[in-house]
């Protein structure tokens, strides 16, 4: 077996994150210094408010780093065109889609739009990509249905083969398994993490599902009120930061069976 | 109960069919009764009925032309309103298109009292009202437009287009407040929209400018496509939402301020078409929609317009009041019959 190689796909150095208008500056987080590797599975956790939204955001561009670098492939992000970083980054969002109207294959096929021509036009390696993505994803046996007819679970998945078809180096999901139950969270977690083996992409998600995150993910990027920590799961609960999650009131981090329990 | 879906090749070709079968029902019938026969020999160029000839060639022919031309026009462009902001409600006039056309020929129906001898030279021109619709939709446009560069959110283009809508009816009514009777009857009659008073030479100069706008439409069926995933997918599959959004603005104020500055506020097409067509052709893929709205657009058009001749009658009803008539019922028999909305 070839050793995988360790270059990072995205790295960001003394990242400072927030909102700037004329008056004042209002810093949410400041000195984040993170590696995302090739064929890694990342948890981005931390508790409501405290800026994983706007860490999302300003890794895919969406709003400007209040200062600090970020390099994709080695390259600084702003130097990207819209067209460029959507051959790769793709995104899962959490809004609802606008239309639900389109079969299956038709909605994964969109995320072929930065490859084909004007008029959208699919061809033969367009069509294999779509096919791929939905097989790898295991809905298949939806192909033709509409979205409509969907399940929340299934409509989750089939976002996620649409991020695969853009073939994108790195896929970031902003709280995927929300509004899904125990069963599918699990499901899509256990998903992400073959398609980031298999496919070899770097895969970034953010959730509150913190107790299944540390089973799965290979690093985890914990927001807390003082610091920005990446670690793997393990190192992470060995230093004690889950315990700073959270005011300690009324929840606290069991390190033995690596989840939380409610204060009696 | 549910309506099938049948092959796209099938509803293509039956809509085409469709629409040939109503544009020749078009031509052959009018206040004049003239036989299919004699139909065929003046096409042909057989004809010795010099009066016949007349009317067919020079009244029916470009008025059923331009029953193609405004009905597929106006369906696509509410098309494009509707994914554009999403919302199933949008038409082509959510832009403040037909407020700002009427503004324009109020002011020059109406303001003559006010503005004595100059509303009344322009006033004798036959383009006038033409020209003044055109410059009023263009106006409330241009300021839709340059807002909509600046303002992030779609929806507050949609607020904003609606509001300049409101400002100019209140200016409107201002003005038939202070407008003698006759005056407001001539332009009441304006609001009731017409396709028969296009000559030939007007029709050409509104057949150039839908093509343009039409050829716009096409070129952004990959960004309507990507709209349909909402603003922000669009945006990470790589869309300049700012230029795609400013695309499709244009196109639609090509295709419905020209319509309306030639034909008058023609209601509720744009807003029926585009409906009909999703619960027919079950998709939401805007290479599918726009052909098939374009085909039906241009049928219910002629069939409208067959219907508002009144045949063998000299009488000939307000297009806009058929429209509503015809279409109401047909997409409330849709939305009850799948049960469910489609968007």
């Amino acid at each position: 077996m070839t050793k995988i190689e360790q270059h990072p796909i995205l790295e960001t150095q003394d990242l400072s994150i927030g909102y700037a208008s004329k008056k004042q500056i209002q810093t949410i987080a400041s000195s984040i210094t993170i590696k995302l590797k090739k064929g890694e599975l990342i948890g981005l956790v931390g508790r409501n408010g405290i800026g994983k939204s706007t860490l999302l955001k300003t890794l895919t561009q969406v709003q400007e780093p209040l200062s600090g670098h970020i390099r994709l492939h080695n390259v600084a992000l702003q130097n990207y065109s819209a067209l460029s970083l959507a051959k790769e980054m793709s995104l899962v969002l959490t809004e609802t889609l606008a239309s639900k109207n389109l079969s299956v294959f038709e909605l994964v096929a969109l995320g072929r739009q930065p490859y084909t021509n004007w008029m959208g036009t699919l061809h033969d390696n367009d069509i294999a990509m779509t096919n791929r993505a939905i097989a790898l994803v295991g809905i298949t046996h939806l192909k033709h249905n509409r979205c409509f007819e969907l399940s929340d679970g299934q409509l989750q998945n089939v976002m996620i083969a649409r991020a695969l078809a853009q073939d994108t180096s790195i896929i970031i999901l902003d709280e995927p398994t929300s509004h899904l139950d125990l069963y599918h969270k699990a499901l899509i977690f256990k998903l992400l993490k073959k398609l980031a083996k298999e496919t070899g992409k770097t895969i970034l998600f953010s959730s509150h599902d913190i107790d299944l995150a540390i089973q799965l993910c290979d690093t985890m990027i914990v927001m807390t009120a003082d610091a920005v920590v990446t670690d793997t799961p393990h190192k992470l609960i060995e230093k004690g930061i889950f315990n700073t999650l959270f005011p300690e009131d009324i929840i606290t981090f069991d390190t033995e069976k690596k989840s939380f329990k409610i204060k009696a | 109960m549910k309506l099938p879906v049948l092959p796209y090749p099938v509803l293509f070709s039956g809509l085409f069919i469709g629409l040939v079968f109503c544009f020749v029902l078009n031509l052959s019938l009018g206040s004049v009764s003239i036989p299919n026969k004699a139909l065929l020999d003046i096409f042909t160029g057989n004809s010795q009925h010099l009066s016949w000839r007349h009317i067919v060639l020079d009244y029916r022919l470009p008025k059923a032309l331009t029953t193609i031309i405004v009905g597929s026009g106006l369906g696509i462009s509410g098309l494009l309103m509707q994914t554009l902001f999403r919302n199933p409600l949008a038409g082509p006039f959510v832009l403040g298109i037909t407020s700002g056309a009427s503004l324009g020929v109020a002011i020059v129906t109406m303001g003559g009292s006010l503005l004595g001898g100059i509303g009344l030279g322009i006033l004798a021109s036959q383009w006038s009202s033409v020209i003044a619709a055109t410059l009023g939709s263009f106006l409330v446009l241009l300021s839709v437009v340059l807002v909509s560069v600046k303002v992030r959110d779609t929806m507050a283009i949609l607020i904003i287009g609606l509001m300049f809508g409101s400002i100019s009816s209140a200016v409107v009514n201002v003005l038939s407040y202070f407008s003698s009777a006759e005056e407001l009857q001539q332009y009441f009659f304006w609001g009731f929209g017409s396709l028969g008073t296009l000559s030939w030479q007007e029709l050409s100069l509104l057949a150039l400018v839908y093509t343009i706008g039409l050829l716009i439409s096409i070129s952004a069926i990959k960004t309507l496509n990507s709209l349909l995933l909402g603003d922000n997918y669009a945006k990470s599959l790589g869309l300049n939402l700012k230029r795609g959004r400013l695309r499709i603005i244009i196109a639609t104020s090509l295709l419905a301020g020209t319509l309306t500055a030639f034909t008058g506020p023609i209601a509720f097409i744009g807003l029926a078409i585009p409906h009909i067509t999703r619960q027919v052709f079950k998709t939401s893929n805007h290479k599918i929609l726009l052909p098939a709205v374009f085909l039906f657009g241009a049928i219910v058009m002629l069939i409208c317009d067959s219907i508002a001749q009144l045949p063998n009658s000299d009488y000939t009803l307000p297009i806009n009041a058929i429209t509503a008539l015809i279409g109401g019922p047909i997409v409330i028999w849709l939305l009850v019959k799948q049960r469910k909305m489609v968007f």
